[in-house]
């Protein structure tokens, strides 16, 4: 399947991502071949197939409802970019 | 052209889990930023989510409470989209198998019965807080609140005027509360609503375009916004105009909306079934472990009170209308207390100083064994229904005493002895001579008069049935 | 002989012989690091003094009588396995800075058997690649040929094996990172079932894919790691609740009655190279006393695009919480947020990374859900109950790892295309969850390792290992030591 330039732009956007021109065109050869070659998935039957998210088959894998001790927060932040008064700070954002 | 409006609710309750949805971080309110957090709710490279079974839990009892069928198999999937609240830049949520599904709410709200169908209820974990400090660098991210558990609600568009809506919420907080999923603290967050509205000509089939409504935080901002956003689209159709599938914030102090995104820029939040998480799979045993733990339901509680214990419709609407007042009723009620007596001091001494010092009824300073103790006091004539009255006061503002203490501690207890009453009758009469000749003279309401200065001079303690009885005697004999 | 020629079961039996001390051990890897990693560049930390320190306690726990398989033994791990108060950087330069506030579950429990942790190993960035080209930092060369790729994703944590740079290493593998470069560079490779090592810890590039295994110098090494990094846990809602064996117990000198299918399409795919060793191999088995027969996986050929859909559709999600706010990299000039977020993402992101979050974000976008991710994932139950039915017949199924062995550095990182079809003999594995053990089975012309892949039953590990042991103990192939 082909896809155009347009698409390319919108994933991109999606996904957060900038391309340059050049980018984007070499993007659009290489996921237009990926996808091309995930096409040929369509030559299988899978009507009334179920889909497997997983590999192996378990279920209910839960928790009790039990509270723990949270993380130091000067090591929760001691990767951050960027952080004032024990919060992560991002540019101001307008609600 | 008349215009009809439609109305469904997207409803988030945040559970009252101790534990956060998918990590053991405290769910507890407030707190330093940051500080109720670890690597898995911050979204840290390598973490991974384990879904806390008392989240099954409630929205089980959730769904079971608004009558609900309870999918036998449900699943967690990924919303994606990128924002600071985010750490992971996808939230956990319920895709298209919710675990609760099709039921519904009926209310009674413009004088008619109207049922609500709830589409479905999922579990979902809730967003950090961006926090607004103008001296700080930026806007501050604060993940205290990142991984509390929620459910969203959605219901169908059946509503069809705020006052529904209005009640809708009540009705639904009430049962959130009564089942105790939620705290439903609007104040702080833990219970919010998105709005769906649309109109159309009265007679129309097809729904109208709707507009979705964001940070509505309080009822009656859901009900000013719904006002709002029906109008503008009337108008907007009236001029002329069409109506265009947005989402819209309400800004309730200015008392309007404005555009936050249109369709063209609607999210794509390529939604997928999370691989971290396995299969929710619900049998019967399951299903029926949570309905024994359900309570009587506010609708149920309801429908006793008026066939029991003759309660008036709307004393029992009134009572049952918060969990906490019904509770206090029902343990006035256990305690021996005549159930119409028990429900008219709260429906009318109580309520009047509740409503005046704004106390809510969680927060009633005396048990209902109280009440039944102050109505047995009257009854057993040991005091006056307007002492009792005074009695009650000071069970509101002197908090761990009994009402028998406070009638012996304040000298309170009613005068029932004929020969101390019969004295102060004389002494009375003896001062209103003039009173006594108007009565001689046929004017039998000079009574009342003396009768109330009987009772004052007695400063309310005598025992008024016997007052009357001994006045009248004393008259007829001079 | 050097003492970091030896395997770590010869190195913890000198130790318990105290015929060596932990120290000395981790000088003498260390040494090596100094003479050959100018070479190789296998790893992206070395731990010099932690190491040393690590060696002192193990050599303390020893002197108090209370070593284990793998205390005092030099050890590496893959770098997108987070270990606390270290750099763990995926080689990207989204997390070049990221030093990791916990660690993962593994290396919790290989810190109980209290070993030394030299470094961490080299990979394709977050692990999307199969030739360690796409690493942010450098190139690991090949030890059998520094020109040459040694695989990926997990090609530093093979190379250092390899070039005796380590005694073991953790890989992880999604669809043949460990099985490949181990093949390429000729030490064994294991990928577990998937749900029996645990997760927490591990970067995720493809959660229903990924698996933490080892990369080691035989078999036996790799039965005593599984016995350490195995087992249930409560973090991880994928890990598996199930009796775990004592792996050692496994290693057995006897393929006797064993029967391995040999699935027709793999050998199709190989060069006739590949095919030759591999056959080889399958004759050598026969000749041990096992029952070898062809047979065929008729929907091995959709393994691949499945694969690619899958994981690049999870690793989409996965990698966008690396936005330059909570940690690792972030732009220097932004206007706005959104800016900041695409800013960091396109400098931070090389560009194997950003091709399969824009195929993955596209295959789980609107519209197009159905036509790709759901068909991939129909797909998976197919390829998994074609597994099935093979294993209804035979106990192992024998195929090759790759269809060559490790080509030039440069040569297909041009065309993603090329690149990809590397992973066809592996892919299926981890579509269907199932162990996957590589090793050692012959050399190409260029004198390259060949390697096999030997797939077992979902918890097959047990007779994955009993074959691999009997093969090593009974082939030329052992420990095939390249010159640097």
């Amino acid at each position: 399947m082909q896809i155009s330039i347009s698409d390319v732009e919108h994933v991109a956007k999606l996904a957060r991502l900038h391309l340059t021109e050049d980018e984007l065109h070499a993007m659009q050869k290489d996921l237009g071949d990926i996808i091309e070659f995930a096409d040929t998935l369509n030559s299988l039957d899978t009507e009334g197939v179920n889909p497997s998210a997983h590999a192996v088959a378990v279920q209910n894998v839960l928790r009790e409802d039990e509270t723990k001790e949270s993380f130091d927060r000067e090591k929760l932040l001691m990767n951050a970019p960027m952080q004032e008064d024990g919060c992560y700070i991002v540019p101001k954002v307008v609600e | 052209m008349e215009f009809e409006t439609v109305i469904g609710l997207e409803v988030h309750a945040e559970l009252a889990t101790k534990s956060k949805a998918f990590c053991g971080c405290s769910t507890q309110f407030g707190g330093e930023e940051n500080t109720h957090c670890c690597p898995i709710c911050t979204g840290m490279p390598g973490v991974l989510p384990v879904l806390n079974k008392k989240v099954v839990d409630f929205c089980i009892k959730a769904g079971l409470a608004t009558n609900c069928s309870i999918t036998p198999y449900g699943k967690q999937d990924r919303k994606n989209y990128f924002y600071p609240d985010l750490p992971k830049a996808y939230q956990i949520s319920q895709y298209d198998l919710p675990i609760s599904h099709d039921g519904y709410i009926d209310i009674v709200a413009d004088g008619h019965e109207r049922r609500v169908g709830i589409t479905r209820i999922h579990i979902e974990e809730d967003a950090g807080k961006l926090v607004h400090d103008a001296f700080a660098s930026g806007t501050k991210v604060d993940y205290n609140r990142c991984g509390v558990p929620l459910i969203e609600i959605v219901t169908e568009p059946d509503i069809r005027s705020s006052e529904e809506a209005r009640v809708f919420l009540e009705t639904l907080k009430n049962i959130l509360m009564y089942i105790e999923v939620s705290d439903c603290k609007m104040q702080e967050g833990s219970l919010r609503c998105d709005v769906n509205l649309s109109v159309r000509p009265v007679g129309q089939k097809e729904y109208g375009t709707r507009c979705e409504m964001k940070n509505v935080n309080s009822f009656s901002a859901a009900v000013r916004s719904m006002e709002y956003e029906k109008k503008r689209q009337i108008d907007l159709i009236l001029s002329g105009g069409t109506v265009t599938q947005e989402t819209r914030r309400w800004d309730d102090e200015k008392g309007h909306s404005t555009v936050m995104r249109t369709k063209e820029d609607a999210q794509d939040y390529r939604y997928f079934p999370d691989p971290d998480l396995m299969p929710i799979v619900i049998d019967e045993a399951w299903v029926e472990r949570i309905r024994k733990t359900l309570p009587e339901l506010p609708e149920a509680k309801k429908a006793r009170y008026v066939k029991d214990f003759a309660l008036p419709e709307y004393d029992a609407e009134f009572i049952t209308a918060s969990k906490a007042l019904a509770a206090f009723f029902d343990s006035a009620v256990d305690a021996g207390a005549q159930p119409k007596a028990a429900s008219n001091w709260i429906m009318s001494d109580m309520s009047k100083i509740m409503n005046d010092e704004e106390i809510l009824p969680e927060d009633i300073p005396f048990t209902g064994k109280d009440l039944a103790d102050l109505i047995a006091l009257i009854d057993k004539g040991t005091i006056s229904g307007s002492i009792a009255k005074k009695v009650l006061r000071f069970m509101f503002d002197e908090e761990g005493k009994t009402p028998e203490e406070i009638v012996k501690e304040k000298g309170m207890v009613q005068i029932s002895d004929e020969g101390a009453i019969k004295d102060l009758i004389m002494s009375v009469l003896a001062q209103n001579e003039k009173s006594v000749n108007d009565y001689k003279n046929g004017k039998k309401n000079a009574v009342g008069f003396l009768v109330g200065q009987c009772m004052k001079a007695s400063r309310g303690k005598a025992n008024p049935q016997l007052i009357n009885k001994l006045l009248n005697e004393a008259l007829e004999n001079i | 002989m050097e003492l970091y020629n030896l395997t770590a079961h010869e190195a913890a039996a000198f130790l318990k012989e105290k015929k060596v001390s932990s120290v000395e051990l981790t000088k003498a890897a260390l040494g090596r690091i100094d003479a050959v990693e100018d070479k190789v560049g296998g790893y992206i930390t070395v731990l010099r003094d932690e190491a040393l320190k690590d060696a002192e306690k193990a050599d303390a726990a020893i002197a108090a009588g209370e070593g284990s398989d793998f205390t005092g033994i030099p050890m590496a791990i893959k770098d997108n396995i987070c270990t606390e108060g270290v750099l763990t950087t995926c080689a990207s330069k989204m997390l070049y800075n990221f030093v990791s506030p916990y660690d993962a579950t593994v290396v919790k429990k290989l810190k109980a058997e209290k070993p030394v942790f030299l470094g961490k190993a080299n990979m394709d960035e977050f692990a999307m690649g199969s030739t360690t080209e796409h690493s942010y930092f450098k190139k690991t060369g090949n030890p059998h040929d520094v020109t040459r790729v040694p695989g990926g994703s997990s090609g530093g944590s093979a190379a250092v094996v390899s070039a005796d740079e380590a005694f073991i290493a953790l890989g992880s593998d999604t669809g043949g990172s460990i099985r490949q470069p181990a093949s390429f560079c000729g030490v064994v490779g294991m990928k577990p079932t998937y749900g029996l090592v645990s997760r927490f810890g591990l970067v995720a590039f493809a959660s229903s894919l990924d698996q933490i295994g080892t990369l080691s110098k035989d078999v036996e090494d790799c039965a005593a790691m599984l016995n350490v990094i195995t087992g249930h846990d409560e973090m991880d809602s994928t890990s598996l609740d199930v009796e775990y064996p004592d792996y050692k117990s496994a290693l057995k000198n006897d393929v006797k009655g064993l029967k391995i299918g040999l699935p027709k399409e793999y050998f199709e795919a190989a060069s006739d190279e590949v095919k030759t060793a591999v056959l080889a191999a399958a004759k050598k088995f026969e000749e041990m006393g096992a029952f070898v027969e062809e047979c065929s996986l008729s929907k091995m050929k959709y393994a691949l695009p499945a694969y690619y859909i899958i994981s690049s559709a999870e690793a989409s999600s996965n990698l966008a919480r690396y936005d330059g706010i909570k940690y690792g990299y972030r732009t220097e000039k932004f206007d706005d947020l959104i800016d900041l977020y695409t800013k960091t993402r396109s400098e931070g992101f090389g560009e194997e990374v950003k091709r399969r979050i824009m195929l993955g974000t596209y295959a789980l976008s609107s519209g197009y859900y159905d036509a790709y991710y759901k068909k991939a994932q129909q797909v998976r139950t197919l390829i998994k109950n074609d597994f099935d039915s093979a294993f209804e017949t035979f106990d192992v199924l024998l195929t090759p790892t790759a269809p060559t062995a490790a080509w030039k550095i440069g040569e297909k990182i041009t065309d993603p295309m090329q690149m990809y079809a590397a992973d066809v003999c592996t892919v299926s594995v981890n579509i269907a969850g199932l162990p996957g053990l590589a090793l050692p089975c012959g050399k190409d012309a260029n004198n390259m390792p060949i390697g096999m892949q030997l797939i077992g039953k979902p918890f097959g590990e047990t007779t994955l290992l009993r074959a691999a042991y009997t093969f090593e103990q009974n082939s030329a192939f052992k420990n095939m030591k390249p010159v640097l």
